[in-house]
């Protein structure tokens, strides 16, 4: 088996995020890492976050900084990741890419102890860079300028101390002397002498001063002092001119100022009223605002709340520290400080937020300060303070974000074409049940009911230089509405259009006047209201009608085209006359091009499955230029211009591209590129849209044209950062529509369904999926852990979804929010609760909190032998678990609850008391399959508890999924990967017969098939484990179903062992697996949602062919394309196993992003042209979404 | 010969300062309980996901998994 991976939604949590001037001039920018993926943002200038660029580096992004060259206009990026490199990149604004200033190679790849990447500081002047490990090495590079003002780097300079652990690094800014960097730092060397753990327990950190002397080129440590021994983050002081240099160190409960030859300025960390005594308050994230006359910091605490530190200074140095109480907001994993305004807040979990700030502080507040510090017996005395709403934060905008996914789900519970995604996201308060469905949001504006059912809409301006426009008029079948646009939208009769006819097209012609075309003639209304009529000849009519502003085509019945033009004068005349060989279906003009009279090309489609272009050029007027043959009578005709691949910032610059669209009427859509000299037409694609011939609109979207088809469902074809993409809306199916622009809403879309007129904006444009999102708080408490969800489907077929979990610590809670949290109470407190959800309503019917320290850890829906209750809902729980010092419990219990109300409430049965925590439940003929720690148990329903029936404790650790199929079960434990077990009937005996012999710490398992298990461990690799088929046969064929084999064992497990067949890394913590279908009648996949909130699929390949197609292009890729960060692909695919049988379709997709001699040199490789690449690539994609 | 064994024994040390977490043939049990403890702390702190990961099943921040692994 041979798969293709591809990611679908990029990973939307962030690791790490910086602010600057990246591509240069004064514009706020923001570069965040999201695990794998470094992409830029920027802040519009309503205040909305637009992804500007973003790009998989095939690495793991550890940290980012940013620094700029003394006198430069531009900030560059660090980069530090696994690749052992240290990585300089430049945002290039004209081609909208990363560039790679600089790679240079210090250590081995991979995240590791002494490897250096984990930090980076920077100086604050820009001349140098230290990246540092975890523990011993750090290195300093200095940056300097060649003559022709690029940046240089110099080889690294060392600053290693062997034994020493090092929790943060940063920069100290001092003016133009040498360049020093502060580290905070362990000495472990005792420690590892002396193994009874006091020498340990007796280690001190340090803050040690590193200065890189610029004129001898070396790193000195030049000073080091003990710190607080809860120290863990640094933070740069402005220096030099500014401030006072130093720094601030961030420890738990305190800040203090430090800097060499000063004496330390301490003041405590406010603490929430509520908080317990033990727990201290550490700082997480940091940002600093500068401004000439002043600075500040703002530091937040892993509980939320932002504080606010000032430092007094003056000529002796500093004098006073204050921390003033802020806001607080969800805990962020960086923040950053835009200085027009912004608070950029990235959030550890959860949707990311921007911020405005409405006033930096300055009222009084809870504050604390060094110089009323207050020493008491039990040390420091502590300020206390209530959270409060916000004061000077107000947020403008959010961030979506899965991160992390916890569960997931994909089931067609709303009979839909397409099955949606349910997955569970968010930790605590802030977590949700997001119904992800591929495609892009839209937002309704309005819905107005229509006298008749109209067939067709249209918008029209008055004047080609008006922003807005002015009439929308509907057909009906038998009449013509016009509405003109204004502060409301009303119907009108002076407009000069003829209502007692219906109208095939409506349109602006010339500069200045209208242009309605009704099925006896053409109507021209010009500016001042003359009205010219031109009328059809005979008794025939117009059956369709093709026009672009300047030009004209109407098809008579009978096949007839007249070609008209509008003159110097504004005049609509009559040109040529062509008669076809059968009826016109359809046909279309292409779009003038800029600066030309008119344009070159007529699109016909005919019922004789063809579709022919003709010439309008007065020269070879009518004159056919090419045929097209199609599967099927086209139904719509579209010329579409589309600027190339690649561009700049919006792919201005780069020559465009014809493309010609058929709606066929089998429900494809027929796409392919026109020469813009000669009209030959090329490189044919075809996707399937619907069950209904697609109608093509065009639009236009961010300014750009686009292309909507209406099919079973509408489809929007688009241009996002320089690749087009045609994907689903969420709406209902259109009949009609057109481009929609007033001063309410600039890129609307107005269209007709039913006997309704709808005004519509499409949103979030490049994302693959919308989602609804229904907030989780079943209790105002806090839930900790997990929570795992199930599908429960009720005897009616009625659905329904039930959703449990959610665990925690602690207790009555006065203030809970989102926004806050909960108040953090002694850990190994739990609540919980088990929730019934109606998906349809996003409405809760049944809530079922779980008393006493009770948290739920499983369930499952079980249909009993008897079918005394019908389908039943088992709830594996367990009663004051702890896991630290040691994991130890109470009680397990497995509640047994009843559906009553069609599955809107439950009712609880009865509660079997178990000897560990149920972590795996599944039904199996009829019975209940419990894991119960490394047992596996087989229970069966009584009155009045579950009564056991058999049971196999052979299980090496945790059981933590149970799958079956057939007499087969397939347990998968918490460390060591798959056991596929089977159930004797006749004997009651549960035993394994196959285990794997790779110790995999399961995180998520799927059943493929018979012998086939899918699994992802927790190091981020998903692999398939399946049972030789010879193995299979015989364990099948065997009277004693490998039992004797089975009491031998081998290799201390199993007599047989299982193969793996395919393996690959992802990147990153996969929760969920499911195989599912996302697209109507395609083939089948496996989709994965990962903790950093990305959803990916692996596709089987089915031909041989594509298999070698892909693989030699993943190979070309890998040679010409290295990922940007300087990880190797192929290492970073084999991070923890060899990479098997897995084509990495992310690294293929980047193919377009290639220079195109690039592309031609690796198409040739391939015997295939560019085109067919991106054809196969396309075609790839659709087969998943 | 005698020279060449030494030279081997001094290459072998000068590694293990070089990369820390080399074992060698005197190594304890504790020792190498040690290294093995490391080597993973510091991946974990490493694999942002994985750190997100304890995070969720310990109800803690992320900065604050990040310090305790440090710790």
């Amino acid at each position: 088996m041979y798969l293709y991976n591809l990611t679908l939604q990029q990973a939307t949590g962030i690791v790490s995020a910086i602010n600057g001037n990246f591509s240069g001039g004064k514009i706020q920018e923001i570069v965040v890492a999201r695990g794998k993926i470094l992409s830029l943002l920027r802040p519009d200038d309503l205040g909305k976050l637009q992804t500007l660029h973003s790009v998989e580096i095939f690495g793991c992004i550890r940290s980012l900084a940013q620094f700029r060259l003394t006198g430069a206009q531009k900030d560059y990026i660090v980069v530090g990741s696994d690749s052992g490199r240290i990585v300089i990149l430049e945002y290039n604004k004209e081609k909208n890419v990363f560039d790679k200033v600089h790679q240079e190679t210090f250590g081995k790849s991979g995240c590791r102890r002494i490897v250096p990447g984990q930090y980076l500081a920077i100086d604050p002047k820009g001349r140098a860079v230290m990246i540092g490990a975890c523990e011993k090495q750090k290195l300093v590079y200095v940056l300097n300028r060649d003559t022709a003002a690029r940046l240089t780097i110099s080889s690294p300079l060392e600053a290693h101390k062997s034994h020493t652990i090092v929790y943060s690094i940063c920069g100290v800014d001092c003016g133009f002397d040498n360049p020093i960097f502060a580290a905070i730092e362990l000495d472990y060397s005792e420690a590892d002498q002396d193994s009874t753990g006091v020498a340990a327990g007796e280690a001190q950190k340090h803050l040690t001063f590193y200065e890189l002397d610029l004129g001898l080129n070396h790193v000195s440590r030049k000073w080091s002092e003990q710190v607080d021994n809860g120290a863990n983050m640094l933070v740069t002081v402005p220096g030099g001119g500014d401030g006072p240099s130093g720094v601030l160190v961030c420890a738990e409960n305190f800040v203090i100022y430090k800097n060499q030859g000063h004496p330390d300025v301490r003041a405590v960390i406010p603490r929430r009223a509520d908080l317990p005594e033990e727990r201290g308050v550490l700082i997480v994230s940091a940002a600093t605002h500068k401004q000439k006359s002043m600075f500040f910091f703002l530091l937040q605490t892993e509980y939320g709340d932002i504080f606010k530190v000032t430092l007094e200074h003056g000529n002796e140095g500093v004098s006073e520290l204050k921390i003033k109480y802020f806001d607080t907001i969800p805990v962020t994993s960086s923040m950053c400080v835009l200085k027009t305004g912004f608070l950029f807040a990235a959030s550890e979990f959860g949707n990311h937020a921007l911020y405005q700030f409405q006033a930096i502080g300055d009222d009084p507040d809870v504050e604390s300060s060094s110089s009323t510090l207050m020493e008491t017996e039990e040390g420091f005395q502590p300020v206390f303070f209530q959270p409060r709403g916000l004061k000077n934060l107000v947020r403008i905008d959010q961030a979506e974000s899965l991160m992390p996914i916890m569960d997931m789900k994909i089931a067609n519970l709303f009979e839909e074409e397409t099955p949606q995604i349910f997955s569970l996201c968010g930790r605590g308060p802030r977590s949700s049940l997001r119904i992800l469905r591929p495609g892009l949001a839209i937002s309704e504006m309005a819905v107005s009911q229509l006298p008749g059912v109209p067939s067709a809409v249209w918008t029209v301006k008055k004047n080609v230089n008006d922003a807005f426009d002015a009439y929308i008029v509907v057909s009906f079948a038998n009449a013509t509405l016009v509405l003109s646009i204004g502060e409301t939208v009303e119907e009108v009769s002076d407009s000069g259009f003829l209502d007692t006819t219906p109208s095939l097209a409506v349109s602006l012609i010339g500069d200045d006047s209208l242009m309605q075309v009704h099925p006896n003639g053409i109507r021209h209304i010009r500016e001042d209201g003359r009205i010219n009529e031109w009328r059809t000849p005979g008794k025939r009519t117009i059956v369709k009608v093709g026009s672009n502003g300047l030009q004209v085509v109407i098809a008579l019945s009978g096949g007839e085209l007249i070609y008209f033009e509008v003159d110097m004068t504004g005049q609509l005349m009559e040109v040529e006359k062509h008669e076809m060989s059968g009826d016109v279906a359809c046909l279309d003009i292409a779009p003038v091009p800029e600066g030309r009279q008119r344009s070159r090309f007529l699109a016909v489609g005919s019922y004789d499955n063809t579709i022919r272009i003709l010439s309008l050029d007065p020269d070879d007027c009518m004159q056919v230029l090419s045929v097209q043959s199609v599967s099927s009578p086209p139904e719509s005709l579209l010329f579409l211009e589309v600027k190339a691949s690649v561009g700049g910032e919006d792919g201005a610059d780069h020559p465009a591209n014809l493309f010609l669209n058929a709606g066929l009427q089998n429900g494809v859509l027929f796409r392919t590129v026109v020469d813009m000299v000669t009209g030959q037409l090329s490189d044919s694609r075809s996707r399937f849209l619907g069950l209904r011939a697609p109608k093509l609109f065009s639009v236009k979207v961010r300014g750009r044209p686009a292309m909507l088809c209406l099919s079973s469902r509408p489809w929007l074809g688009y241009i996002h950062q320089g690749h087009f993409l045609l994907t689903p809306l969420s709406y209902e199916t259109l009949e009609f529509a057109a481009s929609f622009s007033s001063d309410q809403c600039a890129e609307g879309v107005v269209a007709v369904a039913g006997d309704a007129l709808r005004v519509f904006t499409i949103e979030r444009l490049g994302e693959t999926f919308n989602e609804t999102a229904i907030p989780l708080r079943y209790t105002p408490r806090r839930k900790e852990c997990f929570e795992a969800a199930g599908m429960g489907e009720n005897g009616n077929g009625n659905m329904n979804q039930m959703e449990n979990g959610g665990d925690d610590e602690d207790k009555e809670d006065p203030l809970s929010d989102e926004q806050y949290g909960y108040p953090k109470a002694e850990s190994n407190k739990w609540v919980s609760c088990i929730r019934v959800l109606d998906p349809r309503t996003a409405s809760t019917t049944c809530l079922l909190e779980l008393q006493d320290n009770e948290a739920a850890f499983s369930v499952c829906t079980v249909n009993f032998h008897d079918k005394e209750y019908g389908t039943l809902l088992a709830v594996g729980t367990a009663k004051g678990l702890q896991f630290w010092p040691k994991r130890s419990l109470t009680a397990g219990f497995i509640h047994i609850y009843r559906f009553l109300e069609d599955g809107r409430s439950l009712e609880l049965l009865h509660k079997t008391q178990v000897e560990g925590v149920p972590l795996a439940l599944c039904q199996f003929q009829g019975r209940l399959l419990a894991g119960i720690g490394s047992v596996l148990r087989l229970y069966d329903l009584g009155k009045r508890r579950l009564l056991r029936k058999c049971e196999n404790k052979l299980f090496p650790n945790t059981i933590i999924s149970i799958q079956t199929y057939r007499d087969r079960i397939y347990v998968g434990d918490i460390q060591e990967s798959f056991h596929f077990c089977k159930y004797r009937r006749d004997e009651n005996q549960l035993y394994i017969f196959a285990d794997d012999v790779v110790p995999r710490w399961l995180t998520a398992s799927y059943h493929i098939d018979f012998d086939t298990m899918a699994g992802a461990d927790k190091f981020g690799n998903v692999y398939f484990v399946r049972l030789p088929q010879d193995v299979s046969d015989e364990i099948e064929e065997d009277p004693t179903g490998g039992k004797i084999k089975w009491e031998q064992g081998r290799l201390n497990g199993a007599p047989n062992k299982v193969e793996e067949i395919v393996q690959f890394h992802v990147g990153d913590v996969v929760t969920s697996l499911q195989k599912a279908s996302l697209i109507p009648g395609g083939g089948e996949c496996v989709l994965y949602g990962t903790v950093m909130g990305s959803l990916g699929a692996l596709l089987p390949f089915t031909s041989r062919d594509d298999v070698d197609f892909f693989s030699h292009l993943e190979m070309h890729m890998r040679q010409e394309h290295p990922p940007l960060c300087g990880r190797d692909h192929m290492a970073y695919r084999s991070a923890y196993f060899p990479v098997k049988d897995v084509i990495d379709g992310d690294l293929c997709e980047q193919f377009p992003t290639l220079p195109l001699d690039l592309q031609r040199k690796i198409a040739d490789e391939l015997d295939r042209t560019p085109g067919e690449i991106l054809k196969k690539l396309e075609e790839a994609r659709n087969k998943i979404i | 010969q005698a020279s060449d064994r030494f030279n081997i024994n001094s290459q072998l040390e000068h590694l293990q300062a070089k990369y820390v977490g080399t074992g060698h043939a005197d190594l304890n049990r504790f020792e190498w309980a040690v290294n093995i403890q490391r080597d993973s702390y510091a991946s974990y702190i490493g694999h942002y996901p994985m750190l997100a990961y304890f995070a969720v099943a310990e109800n803690e921040s992320i900065g604050r998994e990040r310090y305790n692994f440090m710790q």
